[in-house]
């Protein structure tokens, strides 16, 4: 099946485009994991890629920081614009525009260091930080952003394993912003938390949506329902349907969309 | 759906009658494992414990401390106390002069070599040097400790003969004539040792009378021409046989004794005399006088002293013992810890050999085996593991540092030999040698111990750095090398043990060469002839001489104890580094 499903002007119309993807298609080896993606990602909202496993969201989620590239006999071709940037030109360095879009892992996977060390990593590699003041600053406003601060202010020098796996995930999403990205991947990023620390994460979410643009992959339709403003629904490598998260829950054009969202397959 | 509830009722009826011999299984399986366990330590305490047994007498040692007449015409020949006349002086005089000094009564050219038998002539050396040292001794009587002999070190540790003091009742008198004796004791004290000896001779006598039957029997049996040969051989048998018992009944009243039959030494006076002879009635004997009395009134207080290993079946003469002994007596023999063990680098003479040139040489190799595998072997295993790209020649790369690790270690010797010494001409038998061959063959083990190490480091740390803008650099460098730390380093000083223990390519290279100097600790040392702890085990456990078993097996605790601190700085580093995540 080809391409769009959807009118992509409707739903563009409105907000700029961060992220415009062309006939993205991501090959491991022989296997084709994902067949002729193509949508645009708002700028300042939260969208969802959801669908049953193996269906290439996350896949296409890692074509986005080029986090594909680490892996072996991965080859992405298709067209990926930020900004009017190609995210797939072999030119552009991936570190660069790593430092652009951050991402969030599914584990929480803090390094083994302090709190403190854990969150200005990233700005002492960029050298973000022209001082310790400065750096101290950062660190503190990323994890105030992250809704961590209150929780660690006193104890910035333990270790960050030593945290909850709720707090060690908002720890996590501090560390990205720390170093002032414009997009935020997060896959599953709930997965291996409790319902309480979900819901601090989802909270979280929803504030950040203000200043970064952030993309989620989930396989919680009501985390999907709860956090997105637009909802891609993608099955065995394709996308099926995108918009509105609304439209996505209450009116799918597609009846494998319907099917998913009303539990019958997944 | 029937038949499933069907089950479920007698679910609980089939598990239970399984049950027991689950549980019998189960408890089957750990008496396996606790045997095993039991098993294997077991054989260590065994191994432990003997290598333990022999080595512990090498920590000890006789010495021997003589009073030395530094006399000015025989060390300073040049009479300048200069160094060079000095080395020509004469230092093994010296030290012959002082035992003859010990034991006047010996004037035969025979005795006195074997008196001088009783320390190495590498003492002379020794003594030059401690008077070069201080030049302020000649002339001077000295007090000068050498190692004794290592034939005595080990009778007087008991290790040598079988010996046994008879205790005896009643007064000795003795009448010399020249240095024979004529012993008679007022209480029959000799008849204890009589009877030892003539039941010695009795059953030598039996022995040999045995052995004649047995090739008359053969004879009779087997007939045709080899039949008159044994015959005749056991003529010749039951004759020595007779003879045998004709001593033991000694019809003239006297037993006569020999070297093949255990020696008497009668201790009495200050003195010493090997019995030559004893009456059949035990009370009087004659004796040849080995150390001169003091007195030769009635004696009180006198012993005999039985070696029970007959004198031709051991080194160490009857007159060497006496005098060991007479010196013992004399307070100039005393036993102390073996410091020479320590202190000196190998030598011919086992009571002055040491580990000190075998463990610096050791010393210097594990230096450059780790200097040259650890940083190349981590180095590659971090490129092939985390920056080379999967293809045919990496694939290669990868089956062949596996087979490596499997080659046996005297190839890598014979390498050693072909290509470092042949073509690139360094120095045979040097530390520099042997840490390349070694870290030749620890490069395998070490790449794939740290390849291992890298592969444990979970890959969501990778994620994480990479996910936040870390160049592929700086994600190994900061997250995954200080995570992979203790798994590498616990991985390197294994390999660093292994060499340390490898004997079989030290070989190929010349190692196995006797080499009395201790390596200097300096970069010329490198290239000295060395040997090491592994090596010198081998060259020990070759050795003739007796005393070196003992060595041998100090030498290896010592190797041991090395290993065991490898091992423990392993675990202490691994603590030490050891993060979670």
């Amino acid at each position: 099946m080809k391409g769009v499903p959807l009118d992509q002007d409707a739903i563009t119309a409105d907000t700029d485009t961060k992220i415009k993807a062309r006939n993205v298609n991501v090959y491991y080896d022989d296997n084709h994991a994902l067949v002729n993606v193509s949508l645009d990602i708002p700028d300042r909202s939260v969208t969802a890629f959801i669908g049953p496993s193996g269906c290439g969201k996350s896949t296409f989620l890692r074509c986005l920081n080029r986090m594909n590239d680490t892996i072996e006999g991965a080859r992405v071709d298709g067209s990926l614009i930020m900004e009017g940037e190609e995210i797939n030109d072999p030119h552009l360095d991936p570190v660069v525009l790593r430092a652009r879009v951050g991402m969030v892992f599914q584990k929480p996977n803090p390094f083994p260091k302090s709190i403190f060390d854990n969150v200005a990593y990233g700005p002492r590699i960029h050298g973000l930080a022209q001082s310790a003041e400065e750096l101290e600053a950062i660190v503190e406003q990323s994890l105030r952003k992250a809704g961590l601060w209150d929780e660690v202010a006193d104890r910035l020098q333990d270790p960050g394993t030593s945290l909850s796996g709720g707090q060690q995930q908002r720890l996590v999403i501090a560390r990205a912003i720390a170093v002032n990205p414009e997009v935020i991947l997060m896959d599953e990023p709930c997965s291996a938390l409790d319902p309480i620390a979900t819901a601090r994460i989802e909270e979280l979410i929803d504030e950040l949506r203000e200043n970064y643009t952030i993309i989620i992959v989930t396989h919680s339709m009501q985390q999907a329902a709860r956090v997105s403003q637009q909802t891609a629904f993608f099955h065995l490598g394709e996308l099926v349907e995108y918009g509105p998260t609304e439209n996505i829950f209450t009116n799918p054009q597609d009846q494998r969309t319907q099917d998913y969202v009303m539990g019958r397959f997944g | 759906m029937t038949d499933h509830t069907a089950n479920t009722r007698d679910i609980h009826a089939v598990v239970q009658a399984r049950l027991e011999s689950r549980y019998r299984a189960e408890t089957r399986f750990r008496s396996y494992g606790i045997g095993a366990v039991l098993i294997s330590f077991l054989i260590l305490l065994t191994l432990l414990g003997s290598i333990i047994a022999q080595g512990m007498p090498a920590f000890t040692a006789h010495e021997l401390t003589l009073e030395v007449e530094l006399d000015r015409e025989l060390i300073d020949p040049l009479g300048d106390e200069s160094e060079n006349s000095l080395r020509q002086g004469s230092f093994s005089r010296v030290l012959q002069n002082a035992m003859r000094e010990q034991f006047p009564e010996v004037r035969d050219r025979r005795e006195l070599r074997s008196l001088f038998q009783l320390y190495t002539p590498l003492n002379a050396p020794r003594l030059m040097n401690e008077v070069i040292e201080d030049r302020g001794l000649i002339g001077q009587r000295y007090r000068f400790r050498m190692p004794i002999s290592d034939e005595m070190d080990l009778y007087l540790k008991g290790m040598l003969i079988d010996e046994s003091r008879v205790s005896v009742i009643g007064a000795l008198d003795i009448t010399l004539s020249g240095d024979v004796a004529e012993l008679r004791a007022s209480e029959p004290a000799f008849d204890g040792v009589l009877a030892d000896i003539r039941a010695v001779l009795q059953s030598e006598a039996d022995g040999l009378a045995a052995r004649a039957q047995g090739l008359q029997l053969q004879a009779d049996r087997e007939g045709g021409q080899d039949a008159d040969a044994n015959r005749q051989r056991a003529d010749v048998l039951l004759a020595r046989s007779e003879a045998y018992r004709t001593r033991a009944a000694a019809p003239d009243g006297l037993v006569v004794l020999d070297d093949t039959l255990p020696s008497l030494i009668v201790e009495a006076g200050g003195g010493a005399m090997r019995v030559t002879t004893l009456s059949a009635d035990g009370r009087s004997a004659t004796a040849d006088i080995i150390v001169s009395l003091e007195t030769s009134d009635r004696i009180e207080n006198w012993a005999i002293q039985v070696l029970e290993t007959p004198a031709d079946r051991r080194r160490a003469s009857d007159q060497q013992i006496a005098w060991t002994r007479a010196l013992e007596a004399r307070g100039a023999v005393t036993q102390g810890f073996n410091g020479y063990l320590f202190s000196n680098a190998d030598s011919r003479e086992p009571e002055l050999a040491g580990v000190r040139g075998a463990f610096l040489g050791s010393v210097l190799t594990m230096l450059i085996t780790m200097l040259l595998s650890v940083p190349i072997g981590v180095a590659t295993a971090i490129y092939l593991e985390e920056f080379a790209r999967k293809n045919t020649f990496t694939d290669l790369i990868e089956v062949n540092i596996n087979n490596l690790a499997a080659v046996p270690s005297i190839i890598y010797g014979l390498l050693g030999l072909a290509v470092f010494i042949n073509v690139f001409g360094m120095p045979r038998s040097s530390p520099l040698l042997a840490g390349v061959v070694l870290s030749l063959m620890t490069l395998p083990t070490m790449i794939i111990a740290t390849r291992a190490a890298l592969k444990a480091v979970p890959p969501s740390i990778r994620d994480a750095a990479l996910g936040i803008g870390a160049s592929k650099t700086q994600t190994v460098f900061h997250h995954v090398l200080p995570l992979a730390a203790p798994g590498i380093l616990t991985g390197s000083i294994i390999g660093l043990a292994r060499a340390l223990g490898e004997t079989a390519p030290l070989l190929m290279i010349g190692m196995v060469a006797f080499i009395a100097d201790a390596p200097s600790l300096s970069p010329e040392g490198l290239t000295e002839p060395a040997t090491t702890m592994s090596v010198q085990i081998y060259l020990w456990y070759d050795a003739a001489e007796r005393a070196f078993e003992s060595r041998t097996a100090a030498a290896i605790m010592i190797l041991l104890v090395m290993m065991i601190g490898f091992n423990a700085l392993a675990i202490f580093l691994r603590r030490k580094f050891d993060r979670k995540w």
